[in-house]
């Protein structure tokens, strides 16, 4: 028996030694992946116990009365929610093509030395930050929709039965529209790198294939790779729209913040991050301080939707790629 | 032949098309950036690092703004980055394959993407209300756990780039794992996990909403983390908004100078990983 001698009893002791440096590290990489749990854990016990007061008073009327007063003490979600989601759906709108064009250009268009500095150019779009945006918003493009684009608009389509509806009344500048287009710039660089990223997964092959059968370069990309890679692209554009419902400080900037539903996009509206950057800290009294948090409430439950369904596609899209 | 030439026509509009949105989107950085630089240089004087934060109507700097936001920077990456890290390394050393691992890692996405406000109102309500005032700390924490996200995402990324065969060469020698990560894996994934930590560092210089609710703003220079503290986005959204020319033109210089640094960090962040040894 080695571990009688003394070199083995040694031996033995330094065994124990590095099983509890291991176990010790171990131990402590784990606690630190427990916080990311107890991050997101935190995030939801804190907004569910601040939103109570407001949802037990309120009930479900409170997601569906567009009355905002503080005076009164009266508060319902509705026009934020739908300001949030018009404008994310304006952004999706403009950003879905746009980002489309540009992933195919960069994977079927640009030429090797350009794509790496293209590409960073795109995603520097994505590094500035959310206020930047909205302070350029204000002063620049908000005057120039107010003076071209807008009345632009409500020449043309304005003058349309039904559409006509959407661009109704004076041209503010400051306004739903301009603040879904901010949005859309800002989603662009998301979706277009994802879409980047699956359209180079498909194999080389079946892209080289298709080009011997005699298919021109858009013919390729609309029936070989658009298809092979539509989880993907999928995923990318729920992965902008995350972004997109979220958006703060840009959104604050140009959208007006009023609290009413308007058909017209011209008109000013609010959304639920520009409410709780707006009216959070001079928020007087329980009942507004906690509608306010049921509001960031339904933000989170609409966002960790969207991205979880986002994160699953792109999860079965890598197995797919794996196997 | 009609056919063939209705196919090249319509190739040639798609092309045409995948161009103009290319343009399109480049175009935005450059407008962008350029409204940035216009009326950004102007406001970019000795007295901008200088003095601090004017009342309406008299000149001023933005000295305590930009002391706050490097301070609270400052702390959330050290408290960001080492928590990033460990729980990286659980999720690539440790936790290859096992259903706590996804479950982490699937978590941790959903945080790297979730909106920043929704994390200025986790802190504001786990430790304003409690606390009872708003102060740099709180903001600090909002930071980080912003950064922590990224952090994650990264090291396990750039960790389960190392070659298994440095890892088992280590082990081999009668390296105990510990010391595998530590000074095998980590050594060899450096280079990515710096720019990690960089990208991280740019996200959150930026940040705005969260500061709101925890941080607040202070006109006033203070070096007392429990108190409020004044910071860059928060000036510039006050500033901004605020009808007084004076403000606004310091609004512009306080937007150049946030933006320059991302840039410079990005960029940095790029030329770093470049570097590395494993692509």
């Amino acid at each position: 028996m080695p571990a009688d001698t003394a070199i083995g009893r040694r031996q033995s002791l330094a065994g124990r030694h590095v099983a509890l440096g291991d176990m010790a590290f171990q131990a402590l990489t784990l606690l630190f992946a427990l916080l990311v749990l107890l991050a997101l854990g935190g995030v939801i016990i804190s907004l569910v116990s601040g939103a109570l007061p407001a949802l037990e008073r309120f009930g479900f009327d409170f997601l569906v009365t567009e009355k905002w007063n503080p005076v009164t003490e009266k508060f319902g979600a509705l026009a934020p929610v739908y300001g949030t989601l018009v404008t994310s759906a304006i952004a999706m709108l403009i950003a879905i093509p746009v980002a489309f064009g540009i992933a195919l250009f960069i994977t079927e268009l640009c030429p090797n030395w350009l794509k790496r500095p293209l590409s960073t150019m795109i995603e520097l779009l994505a590094a500035i930050p959310s206020i930047i945006y909205g302070i350029w918003g204000l002063f620049v493009l908000a005057p120039f929709f107010q003076e071209h684009v807008e009345p632009a608009l409500i020449s043309t389509l304005g003058a349309i039965p039904g559409i006509g509806l959407l661009f109704e009344g004076p041209p503010l500048g400051i306004g739903v529209l301009t603040a879904g287009f901010i949005l859309a710039i800002m989603v662009l660089p998301f979706i277009s790198s994802v879409m980047r990223d699956v359209f180079e997964t498909v194999p080389t092959v079946l892209r080289e294939s298709t080009f011997a059968l005699g298919a021109t370069t858009a013919e390729v990309v609309w029936r070989v790779v658009l298809p092979y890679a539509r989880i993907g692209v999928f995923g990318g554009v729920l992965l902008g729209l995350g972004r997109a419902l979220g958006e703060t400080m840009a959104v604050t900037f140009v959208i007006g913040n009023a609290h009413h539903i308007h058909a017209s996009l011209l008109q000013p509206g609010t959304t639920i991050s520009a409410a709780l950057a707006n009216e959070f800290t001079e928020a007087v009294g329980d009942l507004y301080l906690s509608s306010l948090i049921a509001l960031g409430l339904i933000l989170f439950v609409i966002t960790f939707i969207v991205l979880a369904l986002a994160k699953l596609l792109l999860i079965r899209l890598e197995r797919q790629a794996g196997s | 032949m009609e056919l063939y030439a209705r196919r090249r026509l319509s190739n040639w509009l798609v092309m045409g098309l995948s161009v103009a949105a290319t343009a399109f989107g480049l175009l935005w950085l450059v407008l962008v950036l350029g409204t940035l630089l216009i009326n950004g240089v102007g406001a970019i004087t000795p007295s901008l690092f200088t003095q601090m934060t004017p009342p309406p109507g008299s000149s001023g700097g933005l000295l305590n703004a930009i002391a706050g936001s490097l301070a609270m920077t400052l702390i959330a990456t050290l408290v960001g980055t080492p928590t990033g890290i460990l729980a990286g390394t659980f999720l690539a050393e440790y936790a290859r394959g096992s259903r706590f691992g996804e479950v982490v890692r699937f978590v941790n996405d959903i945080l790297l993407s979730a909106p920043s406000i929704i994390i200025g109102l986790f802190v504001y309500e786990a430790m304003v209300i409690q606390i009872g005032h708003f102060s740099a700390w709180a903001g600090a924490m909002a930071l980080a756990i912003i950064m922590i996200p990224v952090i994650v995402r990264t090291t396990e990324d750039m960790l389960r780039l190392v070659p298994s065969a440095l890892r088992e060469a280590a082990a081999a020698l009668g390296a105990p794992k510990w010391k595998v990560v530590v000074m095998i894996t980590y050594r060899a994934a450096v280079q990515g996990m710096v720019t990690g930590v960089l990208l991280a560092i740019a996200r959150i210089s930026g940040e705005t909403a969260p500061l709101l609710f925890t941080a607040l703003n202070n006109q006033f220079w203070s070096t007392d983390l429990n108190r409020p503290m004044a910071n860059l986005p928060v000036v510039i959204f006050q500033f901004a908004l605020s009808p007084y020319a004076d403000w606004q033109v310091l609004a512009w210089g306080g937007a150049l100078l946030i933006t320059a640094a991302i840039l410079v960090l990005n960029i940095t962040a790029r030329f770093v990983a470049a570097w590395s040894s494993f692509k």
